[in-house]
């Protein structure tokens, strides 16, 4: 009995783990797309927001998840653009500009709740898929099977970004410009339209990540993400700027987030030492800033503008 | 017609200084356009927004007491990102400050003595320092990414913050509440002007101010800051220790997001709360920018985004706009100097038909 209970358990805490993984890790996805070709983006928080903001509003009225994640998606690309124009155009430093689209970010998607919505209300969230054996499956089938359509799309993008990075020239030119972009530019790769393009992809899927949260907890409210969004940031380092790392990292992110959530349905902690784990993604993420620095480099580019002949 | 953007041979000076002003413009503009979205009468909302906040004397007084962290932490700031070291670790920095300060506030709680304020804002110095040494030490040595640890650790500070006054520094006698105890007179910084709040905190941030402008303009050091800031490549080949200079740029951040942190609990607030500071570590980064990364415009600024502070309470009050709007106003803020920045390197000329080439 106890046995069966205990598995129980873990399977629970490792199926909610993969579930709380997929914001972090589509937002990371395509924040690690970005730095790839250069260009580091601060603003992920934010852009989740408006996007989750988004995605809410628009299943509230169309009781409709999917229309949502399409609008979340939408809203990243448009600030993909915004903050393509702002560091790419106008070379605005990078370490900066995207604080900026946190704070505008967070403001915009509380004042147009107020506006719009006012007293939250929840919304229809995505039912679990059910797939004919597999979901049946003891176990596995919990674990693996019986997630959300989001979830699926997260993870499966992981070979889709490793086989566009890794395989395809577009994916050469972005990894070559994030490295050094002279050489990229001085064989005839646009150095402007792939970061573009790179950033541009990259919100949007930060826009998605922010939609998938506020559709799976069906509710939105003043900074849901509670900086989510820079933990994706950091995860891009963790998972040493490849789809795979990423996926790791989130994942491993995910389960703690839902390790600490069970013992504080079963009580087994204090309140102190919830407060105490609640510091652990930030630690850990240092602790990976330290161990990756040394023993991965990140793209040369990184935050650099590119100016030809300059 | 055609609009040319053409590099200029120089940088504009002009334009350096302009830009937060055509900022500041925009911003106010698109104020207007959101006040007016939200279906407010946009003059009623400029006037709650901008002109309500300093009308009289004591809300000039508040003016500066909100202007006050900013400015300080923003010159701090500036220090670093002078040299192109990024910390965007103030708010928590700011924490630790409020932590040591009102620790110290909480074990001579009930003393007279003259030397509990001034050894408050030491600790807090300290502690801003100690929390801005990580980023620094992790920098130098493993080459850690100071952006994202001085980040990470803001998250770390403001837990730790909340949960000490949810626990060993909460008030006894408090029934529960997470707060410290009020602190004593001996423990507060004393009023400048009766009728007002205005503070002697505000007093020693317009000083830490000036000792940054000695300090930037005046200084070898500050020079060395600058030139590796330009060019990191020539400041090494000058014999620069870079590394020393990212030790300096970082901790000058951390001193004075530590003083304004004591500066907030002694001041204002008058006990520890489990939040200290409504975002001031961030907008003192948009503070630093638009006030050119120099003490002087730095301190124009502040008190700029000290009025979209009060603004935003106002409007609340008076208008029932979200608070929110101040959040969108300070993102707004930055991006239009952003972008008004590239008016400083390019400019755009406007010919009548365009030039046929070669």
């Amino acid at each position: 009995m106890a046995d069966s209970l205990a598995v129980l358990i873990i399977v629970s805490t490792i199926a909610s783990g993969i579930r709380l993984a997929t914001p972090f890790l589509l937002a990371s996805l395509g924040e690690a797309l970005g730095q790839r070709s250069g260009v580091l983006n601060l603003g992920v928080d934010g852009v989740m927001l408006l996007g989750a903001f988004g995605a809410y509003y628009t299943v509230l009225q169309t009781n409709n998840p999917y229309y949502g994640l399409l609008v979340g998606i939408g809203t990243g690309l448009v600030l993909g653009v915004f903050y393509g124009f702002i560091t790419l155009n106008l070379r605005a430093e990078q370490g900066v500009s995207g604080i900026g689209i946190y704070l505008f970010g967070l403001g915009m998607s509380d004042l147009l709740f107020q506006k719009f919505v006012g007293t939250p209300r929840p919304i229809l969230p995505f039912m679990p898929l059910h797939f004919p054996v597999l979901s049946d499956l003891p176990i596995v089938g919990e674990m693996l099977f019986q997630h959300s359509i989001i979830v699926y799309i997260a993870f499966g993008l992981v070979p889709v970004m490793s086989f566009i990075l890794y395989k395809t020239t577009y994916g050469l030119n972005i990894r070559a410009i994030g490295e050094n972009p002279e050489a990229a530019d001085s064989l005839g790769v646009s150095v402007m339209a792939t970061r573009y393009s790179a950033i541009i992809i990259g919100n949007g899927l930060a826009g998605l990540a922010g939609a998938a949260l506020a559709i799976e907890l069906g509710i939105f409210q003043q900074n849901l993400t509670n900086a989510m969004g820079f933990i994706a940031i950091a995860l891009v380092y963790f998972g040493a700027w490849t789809p795979t790392g990423v996926m790791l990292g989130s994942f491993l992110f995910g389960l703690v987030q839902a390790i600490v959530l069970q013992c504080k349905t079963f009580g087994v902690i204090p309140r102190s030492a919830s407060d105490l784990a609640a510091m652990a993604p930030a630690i850990i993420t240092i602790l990976a800033l330290v161990v990756v620095a040394k023993r991965f480099k990140q793209p040369a580019a990184l935050t650099k503008p590119y100016v030809r002949g300059g | 017609m055609f609009v040319k953007i053409e590099p200029r041979p120089e940088p504009s000076r002009v334009m350096k200084y302009c830009s937060p002003l055509i900022a500041a413009l925009l911003m106010l503009i698109s104020g207007l356009i959101i006040f007016t979205l939200l279906g407010k009468d946009p003059m009623q909302a400029f006037f709650a927004f901008f002109i309500e906040p300093v009308h009289d004397l004591y809300s000039v007084g508040e003016l500066f007491i909100k202007a006050a962290p900013l400015m300080l932490i923003g010159t701090g700031l500036a220090i670093g990102f002078r040299a192109n070291i990024w910390n965007i670790g103030a708010e928590g920095q700011m924490a630790l400050g409020a932590i040591f300060g009102g620790y110290i506030a909480i074990i001579f709680h009930g003393s007279s003595s003259h030397f509990v304020l001034p050894l408050m804002i030491l600790c807090g110095a300290a502690g801003g320092m100690l929390w801005a040494a990580i980023p620094a030490l992790l920098k130098t040595v493993f080459n850690a990414n100071e952006i994202l640890v001085s980040l990470m650790l803001n998250y770390v500070a403001l837990l730790l913050l909340e949960l000490l006054v949810h626990g060993p520094l909460r008030d006894p006698n408090g029934y529960g509440f997470p707060q410290s105890v009020l602190f004593s007179d001996s423990a507060m910084l004393p009023i400048l002007i009766k009728g007002t709040r205005l503070h002697l905190g505000v007093l020693i941030s317009i000083i830490g101010v000036g000792i940054g402008w000695v300090f930037l303009e005046k200084s070898f050091t500050g020079y060395q800051l600058q030139v590796a800031g330009l060019a990191q490549k020539a400041a090494t080949y000058a014999g620069f220790d870079y590394k020393k200079l990212i030790w300096i740029g970082m901790l000058a951040g951390g001193l004075a997001a530590g003083i304004a942190g004591v500066l907030e609990i002694a001041g204002p607030i008058g006990q520890l709360l489990p939040s200290i500071s409504p975002g001031y570590g961030y907008a003192a980064i948009i503070v630093a920018f638009v006030g050119r990364l120099h003490p002087g415009g730095i301190f124009l600024s502040s008190l700029l985004m000290a009025l979209l502070y009060l603004g935003g309470e106002s409007g609340q009050m008076n208008l029932d706009l979200p608070s929110a709007v101040t959040g969108i106003f300070q993102g707004l803020l930055l991006f239009y100097l952003l972008a008004a920045d590239f008016l400083i390197y390019f400019r755009l000329r406007i010919t009548r038909r365009q030039r046929k080439e070669g």
